[in-house]
């Protein structure tokens, strides 16, 4: 038991770093092993992520689970025409999840989720040629979630909570593809703001049409991170420029989309079991990063124009022994990046994932729960070409290609 | 709890797990060299070599030096280590024995901005001499002759005059040569951009020197004369058959038209605005003058052309300067100054813009200078002026040419045509356009002579353009608008 908590505090403390894109798919151990689905799978405290109505049907009076990834990412940038290679630093990102739940009576049933969906963390090398967009980007988003659920009949379970945001950006660019002061340090801009507080809420629905097949739907609201009279800390400005650059603060907003998640499980043979997840994300919400700056940088704004995304999610479960139980899956997952708004803040194109995991029963309480995803990314040539100098649009364009890959282990405990 | 360490360990033997692109510009051989070897570059000139702009040489500017950004294109086909002979700071200006001999560099400061000379205290000590060989064997104000030189390079002569700053840093020896320097490298590309300053040092002092067209001796030459153009065929046939007497290839730059930069292009011969009342009463103070003039016509002694050009005459609007002309016939027997009105075809020297309009004597409200007082031989390059330089141009030009096309190692690229287009309509880039504009156009730095990193960066592609169809090579161009233009303090 201390090494397993040695390694988890060693994953926990390790540098923060994301995978290219800021929604994280990672809400559970045994889920991500099967694909990440999860919306009709009744198995175990990560219900209260993936289906909150579903907690009703859990076994036992109380269940928890606790998880932790290290995600590993890394993506390449080339511009053939100018010579240019980058990459980005690779590290480590550790988002965790911790499930509970507690059933009241036979009809009701609590449960509270700690987790992390969104996150980003991308650092170039400073100065490197996309600067301009880009050095280096770290968002965070904690989501509470207190969760209520009915059931209604032994077919049919409602539930759903509320969800509390906190969240921190960390983002530095520089200000143009030239500017520098006298000594030729590139003029840059940080924005931070830690702390940022935003509200959502989620709504499942669990319906147990037949014996062994389960259909679930979930409905997560979008959350709109605002950032207001954050730090804005320029550096490097020449001391005589004309336009006020001193440091100062900041207003902006990302939004975090709505999620509409269903499917279904179903129990064969005894001891398998597939689930299938569809994901519509409603990225369009998306359309440009807008940062006001209380001095003369003014109003930046940085199109986007996400579009919506889906995503198709295969689970398969089978347990092998008493002891041992295995799970695997696929999922397709459509990136929300439009051709020409390829930015390297968040170089992600359409991705499948394989995951695969397993659960070892240490005894009728406790499991540990370990998981696999390796993230595929294609090759891609793209650009984002919503930069402007002197009012024309000034094209940053290259080929780029991510790779993720995420170990992560975890426990559930049943009373 | 062995499976978990198990698992540990794959974790951590998949961080080496990286993405790997196909056909990646990493691989060996993605960008070809053609027929060219880069493995050992020296680059061979003058101020346009060294990086030198915003009238000094400092280390930004060393590292935007058009060789520089070449040995970091060549680097993806084979191009090896590029050494320059670094100043000490981005102040730029030189000592020599600790005291202060050149100036430090322009930037914009103050509010409105205006070019002015960088405060602080210059590093770089020319006494200080810099263990080489480096590959870029250029120096700040060398003419074609000075290549040649034994004594260009030897400290004790930087006081005198007879040597290079620059070069003295970092000569071999205190009998060195600039061409000796780079040859004993053993290039296997070079390039040569040499003889600006055989016609920039007369036009930048307004012409005060001698064109020496027919004197053979450079021993002779005031710094600020024009070079003989057989002396400069001499000079520059020596220097190119040592920089490829061991086979090397290379690309030599022809001499953009001085003309065309911002220092003689800003100030407009027309400067002096005027109201009716002015310009009379001007002209009422021109009246003796003028009036000579015609008693010169009547003694013969000037034709009635001369009389015209010379006649000072004022009106409402804008007026042309009054300059000295020691080209006109000298009727100071008759107490008339050697003074005229400029025309389009003379160019007044960027260091004049501060005093133009201004009083000479602070007591005398007809002191106005380019009205009342004329400019002087220094603050203006007279027509005929231009005209030696025009002439000096095109001789060495068409040795260039000939030599280039004379050996098959060596291509020319056609930097004058470039600056043509700078200053005709100005060259684009993906983020906008440089122009010749003085200040704000990009492509000149404050010196008014020198580019602009960004100017530096579009010299480089047109070098790597021709090299790249000459020489069948490969390799990738630099994007200008990543690079500096003017800085502000």
């Amino acid at each position: 038991m201390k090494k397993l908590l040695s390694f988890v505090l060693f994953f926990l403390v390790g540098s923060t770093l994301y995978a290219g894109g800021y929604r994280v798919s990672i809400q559970g151990q045994k889920q991500l092993a099967m694909g990440h689905t999860g919306v009709a799978v009744i198995s175990s405290a990560e219900s209260v992520f993936f289906n909150p109505a579903s907690i009703s049907f859990l076994d036992g009076k109380m269940n928890f689970s606790l998880g932790v990834s290290g995600i590993i990412a890394e993506t390449k940038y080339e511009n053939k025409e100018f010579g240019n290679t980058n990459s980005t630093e690779s590290g480590l990102a550790t988002p965790f999840n911790f499930y509970a739940t507690y059933k009241a009576n036979d009809w009701l049933s609590f449960g509270l989720g700690v987790y992390t969906p969104y996150g980003s963390s991308v650092e170039w090398e400073k100065d490197w040629s996309g600067s301009h967009l880009v050095n280096d980007i770290d968002l965070k988003a904690i989501f509470v979630q207190p969760t209520i659920a009915v059931k209604i009949s032994d077919k049919l379970s409602i539930g759903g909570g509320p969800i509390y945001v906190n969240g921190s950006v960390n983002f530095n660019k520089n200000l143009s593809r030239s500017l520098t002061d006298v000594n030729g340090n590139r003029t840059n801009v940080t924005v931070e703001q830690k702390g940022i507080t935003a509200w959502g809420y989620t709504l499942g629905v669990m319906i147990k049409p037949i014996e062994k097949l389960n259909i679930g739907f979930n409905y997560r609201s979008k959350v709109i991170v605002k950032a207001e009279n954050g730090d804005a800390d320029f550096e490097n400005v020449p001391g005589s420029l004309p336009n006020n650059l001193s440091d100062g603060n900041f207003d902006a907003e990302l939004p975090l989309p709505a999620e509409v998640t269903m499917g279904l499980s179903y129990e064969f043979c005894d001891k398998f079991l597939f689930a299938f997840d569809y994901n519509f994300a409603q990225w369009s919400e998306y359309e440009a990063l807008v940062v006001e700056f209380d001095n003369d940088a003014g109003v930046s704004t940085s199109p986007r124009n996400y579009k919506d995304a889906e995503t198709f999610r295969f689970g398969l479960q089978y347990e092998a022994t008493k002891k041992v139980t295995v799970r695997t899956g696929i999922y397709f997952d459509q990136s929300p990046v439009q051709d020409g708004y390829f930015a390297p803040e968040t170089p992600r194109n359409d991705s499948v994932g394989y995951t695969a995991g397993l659960s070892f029963k240490v005894n009728d309480k406790l499991s540990i729960d370990a998981s696999f995803l390796y993230l595929h990314f294609d090759e891609i040539d793209n650009s984002y070409d919503h930069y402007q100098e002197s009012g024309q649009n000034v094209p940053f364009e290259g080929t780029y290609k991510s790779s993720v890959i995420a170990p992560g282990l975890g426990l559930s405990y049943k009373l | 709890m062995k499976n978990i360490k198990y698992i540990a360990i794959i974790a951590l033997g998949l961080v080496a797990c990286e993405p790997e692109l196909d056909n990646s510009i990493e691989d060996a051989g993605f960008y070809s060299s053609g027929e060219a070897d880069f493995s050992k570059f020296v680059s061979v000139g003058n101020s346009l070599t060294a990086g030198y702009a915003d009238g000094a040489l400092y280390l930004e500017g060393q590292k935007y030096s058009y060789p520089n950004i070449l040995a970091d294109r060549f680097s993806h086909a084979g191009g090896g280590n590029f050494t320059q002979p670094l100043v000490n700071d981005n102040f730029g200006g030189l000592t020599l024995g600790g005291t202060q001999i050149t100036d430090n560099r322009f930037v914009l400061s103050g509010d409105p901005l205006a070019p002015s000379i960088l405060t602080g205290t210059p590093t770089t000590e020319v006494s200080n001499i810099l263990a080489g060989p480096f590959n870029n064997v250029s120096a700040p104000s060398a003419k074609s002759f000075h290549l040649l030189s034994n004594s260009y390079g030897d400290v004790s002569g930087v006081a005198l005059g007879t040597a290079n700053p620059y070069f003295a840093r970092f000569a071999s020896s205190s009998s060195a040569t600039m061409l000796g320097d780079a040859v004993a490298q053993d290039p296997t590309f070079f390039s040569l951009w040499i003889g600006n300053n055989d016609i920039l040092s007369f036009a930048t002092s307004g012409g005060l020197g001698v064109d020496q067209n027919g004197n053979l001796d450079p021993a002779t030459y005031g710094n600020d004369d024009i070079t003989d153009p057989m002396v400069f065929g001499s000079a520059y046939t020596t220097i190119l058959d040592g920089l490829t007497a061991n086979g090397a290839k290379g690309v030599v730059m022809n001499l953009p038209s001085v003309t065309s930069i911002p220092y003689f292009t800003t100030i407009p011969y027309n400067a002096i605005p005027m109201d009716a009342a002015t310009a009379a009463g001007t002209n009422g103070s021109y009246a003796a003058y003028n009036g000579g003039l015609g008693t010169a016509v009547g003694m013969a002694l000037i034709d009635a052309a001369e009389m015209a050009q010379r006649t000072i005459n004022f009106t409402a609007g804008q007026n042309a300067l009054v300059i000295e002309d020691e080209s006109l016939t000298d009727l100071s027997a008759l107490g008339l100054p050697s003074i005229r009105q400029a025309t389009a075809a003379d160019f007044i020297v960027l260091p004049t813009l501060p005093v133009i309009g201004t009083l000479a004597d602070p007591a005398n409200p007809a002191s106005v200078i380019g009205v009342g007082v004329a400019l002087n031989d220094s603050q203006v390059l007279t027509e005929n002026e231009a005209t030696m330089i025009a002439n000096a141009q095109a001789a060495y030009n068409a040795t260039i040419s000939a030599l280039a096309s004379a050996n098959n190692n060596v291509i020319l690229v056609d930097v004058k045509s470039y600056m043509e287009e700078l200053s005709m309509g100005g060259l684009s880039y993906d983020g906008g356009t440089i122009t010749s504009e003085f200040a704000t156009g990009g492509g000149f730095s404050l010196d008014g002579v020198h580019p602009t990193a960004r100017g530096y960066a579009f010299i480089a592609n047109f070098i790597i353009n021709e090299i790249n169809t000459e020489f069948n090579a490969t390799i990738p161009l630099t994007n200008p608008g990543y690079y500096p233009t003017v800085y502000i303090d």
